[in-house]
């Protein structure tokens, strides 16, 4: 057993929370584009695309994210495609967070009462001036405040690619654990880190919540 | 030339038959208002004049272009006809000057510094000049829809189809609205109301259609049709709205 001060091991763990922060940034942007695309054909008048999009996102919001970590970091390099931990990572929680993006903005285009479609079709708009001038503005106001919510899982979802081998916060915390065993100091300092980057985002949406009201009123 | 032209308009919504077959022909500048119970169809007619319902069969003809099915697009077919909603569907996050000003610039391209001027005129025509810079959720039930009439009046259609636009209305302020329809039948634009207001439909109105289970069931000069009604249905229907 080594010995390790306190200032030791929250050195590590600050360090490492860089690769949970990167994670959670490329897996939340990666995510966002890739959902935005999925929202698009969701809502455009394609039959085919629709049910395509539905498929997708009810797989990924039906499993597990650890089995979907699984499928893509072990189940591909049976298939002979071999992964880093961190590709696997990335590419596995920005296919989780468009799944749930989508849903989240497909649902705030469709509480847009029917009546603003038609006020901009009889006004001339096609479908996608309607969309972009009408409609998206006052969807956005409904779906900030879920999606920076959203982020919060987002951030917890990247603890599991610890199970993989990727060194970010929570992996660290558990070979420093190995090496000096002092759980509950470590455990209790890596769930403070957690909640150092969670607790102002969950914070962020509700005061967001509060502030653009979600009826459109000023 | 008719401004509207309906032969024939047949409408289903799965089994049920909204429309039976009807015709209709309106002059440039004349103010029809279409009565009826609900259900009669009168505003499936309406919604199918604008394309906002694709009708089954028959034609349906606007200042001279034909609606066929799909064939038109939205922009060409709002050159031609306007449309006013019971519920106002003003864009709420949008000022009331940007409600009006969308359309010109959106679909048909036209700089901010273009329309500015004209947005602020029509505003101005419906008595709500200052409200320019206002949230559509600041103003009362009569002041959103006036502001609605302004916004449709920006594409300068031909025809203008209003959709029971008083009865979302309190009693109070239908009176602030009616007034800038009636200013709007003197200046000639051709009106096609469904309607609850008799009272308008007989002052304003040069013809009154009295729909009744899908069909025309009597019309005609408005004074006439509801001081001297022809048929029971329409003497029953109108007793009914006293």
């Amino acid at each position: 057993m080594i010995d390790f001060t306190l200032w030791d091991i929250l050195g590590h763990l600050l360090r490492a929370l860089r690769w949970t922060l990167a994670l959670s940034i490329i897996a939340f942007v990666g995510g966002g584009l890739v959902g935005a695309l999925l929202t698009w054909w969701r809502t455009s008048q394609i039959k085919a695309l629709q049910l395509l999009v539905r498929g997708y996102v009810e797989l990924f919001q039906g499993t597990p994210l650890l089995m979907q970590l699984f499928l893509i970091f072990f189940g591909l390099s049976a298939l002979g495609i071999n992964l880093s931990a961190w590709t696997a990572a990335t590419i596995a929680l920005t296919l989780f967070t468009s799944a749930f993006v989508c849903d989240i903005w497909r649902g705030s285009i469709e509480a847009i009462p029917a009546g603003q479609w038609q006020a901009a079709r009889v006004l001339g708009m096609s479908r996608l001036q309607t969309l972009r001038h009408v409609v998206l503005g006052q969807a956005v106001r409904i779906a900030i405040a879920p999606t920076v919510g959203f982020s919060v899982q987002v951030i917890k979802g990247t603890a599991l690619a610890s199970v993989i081998g990727f060194t970010e916060l929570t992996r660290t915390a558990t070979m420093l654990n190995n090496a000096a065993f002092m759980p509950f100091t470590i455990f209790g300092l890596l769930a403070l880190c957690y909640f150092c980057l969670c607790y102002p985002l969950s914070r962020y949406a509700r005061y967001l919540e509060k502030r653009l009201d979600v009826h459109g009123s000023r | 030339m008719s401004m509207v032209r309906v032969d024939a308009l047949y409408k289903s919504f799965g089994a049920n038959q909204v429309l039976k077959g009807i015709d209709l022909r309106i002059q440039e500048g004349e103010v029809v208002s279409i009565i009826g119970r609900s259900g009669s169809g009168k505003s499936t007619l309406l919604r199918c004049l604008n394309q906002l319902e694709l009708h089954d069969s028959g034609s349906i003809e606007i200042n001279g272009k034909r609606l066929d099915g799909e064939a038109m697009s939205a922009r060409q077919l709002s050159e031609h006809v306007g449309m006013i909603f019971q519920s106002f569907n003003l864009f709420p996050h949008r000022r009331v000057g940007e409600n009006v000003m969308l359309a010109p610039m959106v679909v048909r391209g036209e700089s901010r510094e273009a329309v500015e001027p004209r947005a602020r005129a029509l505003l101005e025509s419906v008595g709500l000049g200052e409200k320019f810079d206002a949230w559509p959720g600041q103003l009362s039930g009569g002041q959103q829809q006036r502001v609605a009439i302004a916004r449709a009046l920006a594409m300068a259609p031909k025809v203008l189809l209003c959709d029971e636009i008083t009865s979302a209305l309190d009693p109070e302020l239908v009176g602030e609205v009616l007034r800038v329809l009636e200013k709007l039948a003197v200046d000639g634009m051709t009106l096609v109301l469904v309607t609850h207001e008799m009272r308008f439909a007989r002052e304003v109105g040069s013809r009154v259609v009295f729909m009744h289970q899908g069909k025309i069931h009597e019309q005609g000069d408005a004074k006439r049709v509801l001081d001297d009604p022809q048929t029971p249905e329409l003497k029953q229907f109108l007793a009914s709205t006293r």
